[in-house]
């Protein structure tokens, strides 16, 4: 197990250094000019050329890049180009307000998609069934900003039950992380349908209801507790996805959080913002898959970790 | 025919994907001679007395957008542009992923673990995040939407294709035409590529439907295809800041967006099980 961790921690720590590396060529890479940005359209070439050189994009490209990281192992990520400020500041003030997003979006997720899921199940083949699957599968091919639209204009702008913009308190929360939790929940219902499907075929659920137990009760108590889990322990993996979601709703919403962050230093060839974000985000996702692999064998005694 | 192929052409879902998917195409194909107005064009009667756009009605059947221009006109010539970046990308999304996963699979040793490595570096990066940087700095077209597009969703394909390719050349029937005398090129092309035809048909369909949403996305952000050329995404781009007033200028696109990604999505997942013999005799 410690030598699991330890091989895994170190392939996240190569996985993530990569990430940099690719973030890094593609952003200094590009026939855009982040010091003419800084600058401004007016300014003359020695204005540009000194803004260059005041944020070291005249130096050898391995060179900037070592800097970059020296500082990142030691929590610097640099500075915004455009506000002067600390970039891991800036991704600090934000994260809060994404964090909340991704809980939310979890909890929807799970709500919707679980019983959903469940209750296909116990319908197989049925009309319920289909109409179930169909409904799944639209929120999975639903663009998240027409659903975040669609459940602004019904809930907030029509029925006045949430605001419209911006991050203050619960209330606020429901709207952008029902438009996440929609794409999720559809897998959600998805997967939890085919592995009750297998599940109620066991032996076990037989004998349960051959012993006289009632529907609800077989489904719920025998069937549920082992079909839930897998699913459950696959919430890791989620983060990747959310994170893409993440630009679109916040931009929808006008949510404080890193995904608007990283929005608008793109527009702005921010680099150093970009860079973080994305450091962030990759973290994330490699965390989340570290801990969805780690707990898979307490899930299912048969998976070894190797 | 088999029966799963007979399950797969009657089933509701199937049916209704496929009528989707070939309406979209006739009116993509024929936009313009099906297109009841100039989607250029400007009409003086196209907007209210007040300026504002109209809604659905006898004249404009699915209304005018902000500067008084017919929507249906744009929805058709859009279609266009959706099942373009749709194909494009997708087909080379699929064919790097291939080509990549086969040799990385068949081939195996360095080269086949440098490439899975790279393709767990690449899932760990926020796509959306790349695809946006990327588009935005480059400059937006619709074939560099495209390309981006291709960059980002070969991945998965790969590590699929990957997955089968060596699982396929561990079998006994390979050992045996090798010992037969049978090149590397020879096995690769007559024995395990076909094989692979089934998966690269799924994701041929499936990628489409990720692919149209990630145009959509990336067009509604404005830094995807851009105006005068209509697609479903800019098209909400376009009119967001009014669709409290002028819903329909954001609904009938995006239902549009939906219904076309979902009959990928429905027609591409029938087929993996239409082309999976473990699925048989399930439902």
């Amino acid at each position: 197990m410690a030598r699991y961790l330890a091989r895994r921690l170190v392939q996240a720590a190569l996985i993530l250094v990569g990430v940099t590396i690719i973030t890094f060529l593609l952003t200094h890479l590009v026939p855009a000019d982040p010091a003419r940005m800084v600058a401004g359209r007016n300014a003359s070439l020695d204005t540009v050329e000194s803004i260059r050189h005041q944020l070291g994009l005249d130096r050898p490209l391995v060179e900037q890049y070592l800097r970059y990281m020296g500082g990142l192992l030691q929590g610097d990520l640099g500075r915004s180009y455009i506000q002067r400020i600390d970039v891991a500041e800036l991704i600090a003030a934000r994260l809060p307000a994404t964090l909340a997003l991704l809980a939310g979006a979890i909890l929807c997720e799970l709500l919707i998609g679980i019983p959903a899921g469940l209750f296909a199940a116990t319908q197989r083949g049925r009309f319920a069934d289909r109409a179930i699957m169909v409904a799944a599968f639209s929120g999975v091919s639903a663009p998240q900003f027409v659903v975040g639209l669609l459940l602004l204009y019904v809930f907030a702008f029509g029925l006045g039950w949430f605001p419209t913009r911006g991050f203050n308190g619960v209330d606020s929360l429901v709207l952008p992380a029902m438009t996440l939790g929609i794409l999720g929940g559809g897998w959600y219902a998805r997967m939890m349908r085919s592995t009750m499907v297998d599940v109620l075929r066991q032996d076990y659920i037989r004998t349960a209801w051959a012993k006289g137990a009632g529907g609800t009760r077989v489904v719920l108590v025998h069937g549920l507790r082992n079909g839930i889990l897998p699913i459950v322990a696959m919430i890791g993996l989620d983060i990747g996805i959310f994170m893409n979601g993440v630009v679109v709703v916040e931009t929808v919403f006008g949510w404080p959080g890193i995904g608007q962050l990283a929005w608008q230093a793109i527009q702005r060839l921010d680099v150093p913002i970009i860079m973080g974000v994305t450091m962030v985000a990759a973290v994330g996702v490699v965390l989340g898959n570290l801990v969805a692999d780690l707990i898979a064998p307490f899930v299912d005694p048969r998976i070894k970790l190797r | 025919m088999s029966r799963s192929w007979q399950r797969f052409f009657r089933s509701g879902t199937v049916l209704f994907g496929l009528v989707v998917i070939a309406v979209t195409v006739v009116v993509a194909v024929f936009a313009g001679v099906l297109a009841p107005y100039d989607y250029q064009q400007q009409f003086f009667d196209g907007l209210s007395l007040e300026g504002a756009p109209l809604p659905p009605g006898e004249r404009f059947w699915l209304g005018t957008d902000t500067l008084g221009r017919d929507l249906l006109s744009r929805m058709m010539v859009g279609a266009q542009t959706s099942l373009i970046v749709g194909v494009v990308a997708n087909g080379v999304a699929v064919t790097i992923g291939t080509v990549l996963g086969t040799l990385a699979g068949f081939l195996r040793g360095w080269v086949g673990t440098a490439l899975m490595r790279f393709t767990d570096l690449m899932m760990a990066f926020p796509v959306l995040i790349l695809a946006i940087a990327l588009a935005a700095i480059i400059g937006p077209s619709l074939w560099i939407v495209a390309m981006v597009i291709a960059a980002v969703n070969w991945v998965q394909v790969a590590r699929v294709v990957y997955t089968e390719t060596t699982s396929i050349a561990e079998r006994e029937f390979i050992t045996a035409i090798r010992n037969l005398g049978a090149s590397d090129a020879r096995i690769l092309a007559r024995h395990i590529v076909p094989h692979l035809v089934p998966t690269m048909l799924v994701w041929a369909t499936l990628g489409i439907a990720t692919t149209v949403l990630l145009e959509a996305t990336l067009s509604f952000l404005g830094i995807g295809v851009q105006p005068p050329q209509p697609s479903w995404g800019n098209i909400i781009q376009e009119s967001v800041s009014y669709f409290t007033t002028a819903p329909w200028l954001v609904f009938i696109p995006g239902a549009a967006i939906l219904l076309l990604a979902l009959s990928f999505n429905l027609v591409g997942d029938a087929l993996r099980d239409a082309m999976d013999p473990t699925q048989r005799g399930r439902g």
